[in-house]
């Protein structure tokens, strides 16, 4: 009899090319971005060059998070790194957004949620660092695009103005907003509009948005929850060679659920499925040459 | 099942004859209303024709206005109509602006705290007050403010020198503006309260998640995010509250004082201890004046400018809220 | 992971790190929070205490009279009696109206534009003080063809009984009925009433045996909301039930007629008259009556709550 948490069992597909499926490819050279292609992906080409450099910010220490009695992350240890796109993988239920929401302390938000384990920020537990602080830090981009009520120039003048006491005038933020804008890739498209209603860009205009408001607080990491999970194929893109270029200003860790995005843009993938991280290797390994089966099989479409 | 279904002609309530039925129920409805806003109208033509725009100016005491109206009527003479009825306008200028102002405050903030900050405890004590707050009847607010709060202000808060440097103008009982801007506050707060939260629970969670998520504390996410979302919430029930603020009378006819009298800011502090009566009491003082042709005339003026205002708030807080509805969905 | 002495404290989002500003504003709302509760506290405990005090079994079962102090002039039983009639009468015109309306407004409502008419007739209906009603009723009631609802003297209709009180006090009820059952009937998910149309019974049907029956408790309340509003009613009593204290019955017409198309008093009336500013002035007798008012209210919010506590444990619908 099966145990309830064994997956389901492997459906056979028909690919085009039968060896495609079975054959592992030997574990590429590393450094060279162009891999070997991957089981399973025919289309997914990886065109980001390998990180230049990489600073552990933070680090994820045997955390286990806990909603009531359910054990949604199983003591999960990972790094994260400025320089490079960490991107956390695993289907529907897996734990990886909550892994993400423990990162800046958002589970507290939940009254049942209960972590164990340490995280630490610059070697700093971050339950040591006043919550309201530590969102500074690190700040998070939602997969709902939700820019707030106001103009695009307030929705990122928000996040400057409640940090500090002093009311500062308009004038006085606008090199910050621009800026912020101009990191996120939107102040060209907006920089005639900053007036207007945020509310009236279209999709990926608002989402980056959201991102040049992450980026207003001059985060040290940057989280983003599945950010192109509502978006169409252009916007998606322009987004991801956002992402990839934000990688040396900020840590970047981004959970999504979409293989091959993972695959385009992250430089370490970690695979976590039913809150045990099964597997974390750098991007080109993980597809490539997957060690555990249970990657393998998710990495191939068998499940998910 | 077959009841319904005699055997040929289908089901004799059948839908059509219903709806038809229930069209015909909802028109009159439409209908009273419209008789309503057209007897009074007419009914008032009289006072407003023989005054004109000067039925809303000051001039002279409106108290023995009123009674020469009502005399003229009894007696058979020539009607008289002159009426100034700014005193009374005034006072319900002065008395409803200063208790929706309070209340708009008050009753902010402490829904944002029931929303919000108020640990579980005091929550579930808060939301069980306001509903009770709301439901009291407006005669014991009345009562209360008339055996308790009236001769508290004119024994405790108004002093001899206050009541003699006014007296040869208005004695100050402790009937004034100041009880009436207190008590009924307190009669329309819960109202506001209840429309605030109702707005704030609303509010998209994602947007209040987000900026928590800036770094943003819960303070002034709650404010800065929350409360602007809600501001459709917020203008439908300053608006409502403003229109059950105008049409009160009995409370404040039981409070505000019975004369005719215009409060003057000039007078300086003073001035809050003044008596006054605004509209709607007036009519409930004067209503055995209701036989007498021209005082009947009057008395339904006062009554169309209470409809006119009180309905057009109404109907703004109504469109506030179906906005906030729109909203919300979204 | 090193152990220490003394583990270091978590850091939870508290008020200490916000700005001054931020922090007067959280004292300002516990302030406010509390003067609300303590204000109702008072009132009640005040009125309990008065009415407590002054209240007697007799005053409840004796009507009021003419007396020269307080102790002589009787009790308010025909004011309790006058409550609850009104009360009684207002609600059964007021209910069917209203759920008749909410059920044309939410399961038909076409064309689209009477529908749109209708809800702000119901908003505006709420929105008019009572008093103007109350002079809409002298109206209404004073004309010869409705004389039969009251008193009339040589040929000069009075206008005023519990017939047209209570006409008007249905309109004050009316639009919290609508609203209620509104939101009871909507929130019965769409694929309820399909499955009753699938097996052929009409709307009508529909609605008087599945989505009436399901809205009971939403129903109720906004019968009880309404009757809260009702027993509360001071202008239109005042203006429309004449300014006795007793009933004041026609002679001519039989029982019950005769009450009903006469004048009479109810509580929040007595209360008024009652107080320094009425006519009567007794004081005591006032508490009395405003505690047994009190009481009414607090037992209709009490089942109000009750309805609502039960409805949730039912369960809702999967939508």
């Amino acid at each position: 009899m099966e145990s309830l948490t064994s997956p389901p069992p492997i459906r056979r597909l028909q690919l085009e090319d039968p060896r495609a499926a079975t054959e592992f490819l030997p574990p590429d050279a590393g450094s060279n971005g162009h891999a070997a292609q991957p089981s399973g992906f025919t289309a997914a080409k990886r065109s980001i060059k390998a990180p230049q450099f990489s600073i552990r910010r933070m680090e994820i220490d045997e955390v286990s998070v806990h909603y009531g009695a359910k054990e949604a992350v199983k003591r999960v240890s990972l790094p994260v790194r400025q320089g490079e796109v960490l991107s956390l993988i695993g289907p529907s239920g897996c734990g990886k957004t909550t892994l993400l929401r423990s990162l800046n302390r958002l589970t507290e938000l939940t009254t049942t949620a209960r972590l164990s384990g340490r995280i630490l920020l610059d070697d700093v537990d971050i339950k040591l660092i006043e919550p309201t602080l530590l969102r500074r830090r690190v700040t998070m981009v939602f997969q709902q695009p939700n820019p707030f009520p106001m103009s695009v120039f307030d929705n990122i003048a928000y996040v400057l103005r409640e940090q500090g006491s002093r009311r500062a005038r308009k004038k006085a933020l606008e090199p910050a907003v621009h800026s912020a804008l101009d990191r996120a890739g939107l102040f060209e498209e907006v920089k005639d509009n900053l007036d207007h209603p945020a509310l009236k860009l279209s999709g990926g205009q608002q989402q980056r948005l959201c991102i040049a408001r992450a980026l207003a607080a001059e985060p040290e990491v940057l989280l983003l929850d599945e950010p192109c999970s509502a978006l169409d194929p252009k916007s998606t893109q322009v987004i991801e060679d956002l992402i990839v270029k934000l990688r040396d200003d900020v840590a970047v860790v981004i959970v999504t659920h979409n293989l091959q995005q993972a695959y385009r843009i992250a430089d370490h993938v970690a695979f976590m499925y039913l809150g045990d991280l099964v597997e974390y290797n750098s991007a080109t390994a993980l597809f490539g040459s997957p060690r555990e089966t249970r990657t393998q099989e998710y990495v191939s479409g068998a499940f998910g | 099942m077959n009841e319904e279904f005699p055997q040929e002609y289908g089901p004799r309530w059948s839908d059509q004859r219903v709806e038809r039925m229930l069209g015909v129920l909802v028109c009159a409805v439409v209908g009273l209303l419209l008789a309503m806003i057209a007897t009074v109208f007419v009914r008032a033509w009289p006072s407003f024709s023989h005054n004109g725009l000067a039925w809303f100016g000051p001039g002279g005491a409106v108290d023995e206005q009123l009674n020469a109206i009502f005399l003229s009527g009894q007696s058979g003479a020539e009607y008289v109509y002159t009426f100034h009825g700014w005193p009374l306008i005034w006072s319900t200028i002065l008395i409803t602006g200063g208790s929706v102002l309070i209340a708009l405050f008050s009753a902010l903030f402490v829904a944002v705290f029931i929303v919000e900050f108020a640990p579980e405890w005091m929550s579930n004590i808060l939301q069980p007050v306001v509903r009770f707050l709301a439901s009291v009847p407006s005669v014991i607010y009345g009562l209360l403010g008339v055996l308790v709060l009236v001769p508290f202000i004119g024994n405790h808060l108004i002093s001899e020198e206050q009541k003699s440097s006014v007296a040869g103008v208005i004695s100050l009982t402790g009937y004034s503006l100041l009880a009436a801007v207190l008590v009924l506050t307190l009669m329309i707060a819960p109202l506001m309260v209840s429309i605030f939260t109702d707005g704030l629970r609303s509010v998209k969670p994602g947007w209040l998640e987000g900026s928590l998520a800036l770094g943003v504390n819960r303070w002034r996410t709650t404010w800065k995010i929350g409360v602007r979302a809600a501001r459709p919430a917020i203008v439908a029930g300053t608006v409502l509250a403003t229109a059950r603020a105008i049409g009160e009378a009995v409370m404040l006819a039981m409070i505000s004082g019975s004369v005719g009298f215009a409060p003057n800011p000039a007078d300086g502090l003073i001035f809050i201890y003044e008596p006054s009566r605004p509209l709607a009491p007036t009519i409930v003082k004067n209503i055995d004046q209701l036989s007498s042709p021209p005082a009947n005339a009057t008395l339904f003026a006062i009554a169309a400018i209470l409809l006119l205002s009180a309905t057009l708030f109404s109907l703004t807080g109504y469109l506030a809220r179906r906005s906030m509805a729109k909203y919300g969905a979204a | 992971m090193e152990l220490s002495l003394k583990a270091p404290k978590q850091a939870v989002e508290g008020s200490a790190t916000w700005a001054l500003s931020d922090r007067i504003g959280l004292v300002v709302c516990w302030a406010l929070g509390l003067l609300f509760c303590a204000v109702a506290v008072a009132i009640v405990a005040f009125l309990f205490v008065k009415g407590v005090s002054y209240l007697e079994l007799s005053m409840l079962t004796t009507p009021a009279s003419a007396g020269f102090s307080q102790a002589e002039s009787g009790g308010f039983s025909d004011a309790l009696f006058g409550t609850m009639i009104v009360a009684v009468m207002a609600i059964s015109l007021a209910l069917p109206t209203g759920v008749a309306t909410a059920i044309w407004l939410v399961e038909y409502g076409r064309p689209a534009a009477l529908a749109r008419i209708t809800e702000s007739t119901i908003e505006a209906i709420a929105g008019i003080p009572s008093i103007v009603l109350a002079l809409f009723g002298t109206v209404i009631f004073s004309n010869t063809a409705l004389g039969f609802l009251s008193r009339s003297s040589e040929g000069v209709v009075f206008g005023r009984s519990f017939f047209a009180a209570s006409a008007m006090l249905s309109l004050v009820a009316l639009p919290l009925v609508v609203a209620s059952t509104r939101e009871g009937l909507n929130s019965i998910p769409r694929h309820v009433r399909e499955a009753s149309y699938a097996v052929g019974k009409t709307k009508a049907a529909t609605v008087r045996r599945i989505l009436l029956p399901t809205s009971r408790p939403q129903v109720a309340t906004g019968a009880m909301l309404g009757l809260g509003r009702i027993i509360g009613d001071t202008a239109i009593i005042i203006v429309l039930l004449g300014a006795t204290q007793n009933f004041a019955p026609v002679e001519e017409a039989p029982f019950p007629l005769d009450y009903l198309r006469g004048a009479g008093t109810t509580l929040t009336n007595f209360v008024y008259e009652a107080s320094p500013t009425g006519n009567l002035n007794q004081p005591e007798k006032a508490y009395a009556a405003a505690f047994v008012l009190l009481l009414m209210v607090l037992a209709l919010n009490a089942a109000v709550d009750l309805v609502h506590r039960r409805a949730r444990k039912v369960g809702t619908w999967s939508h």
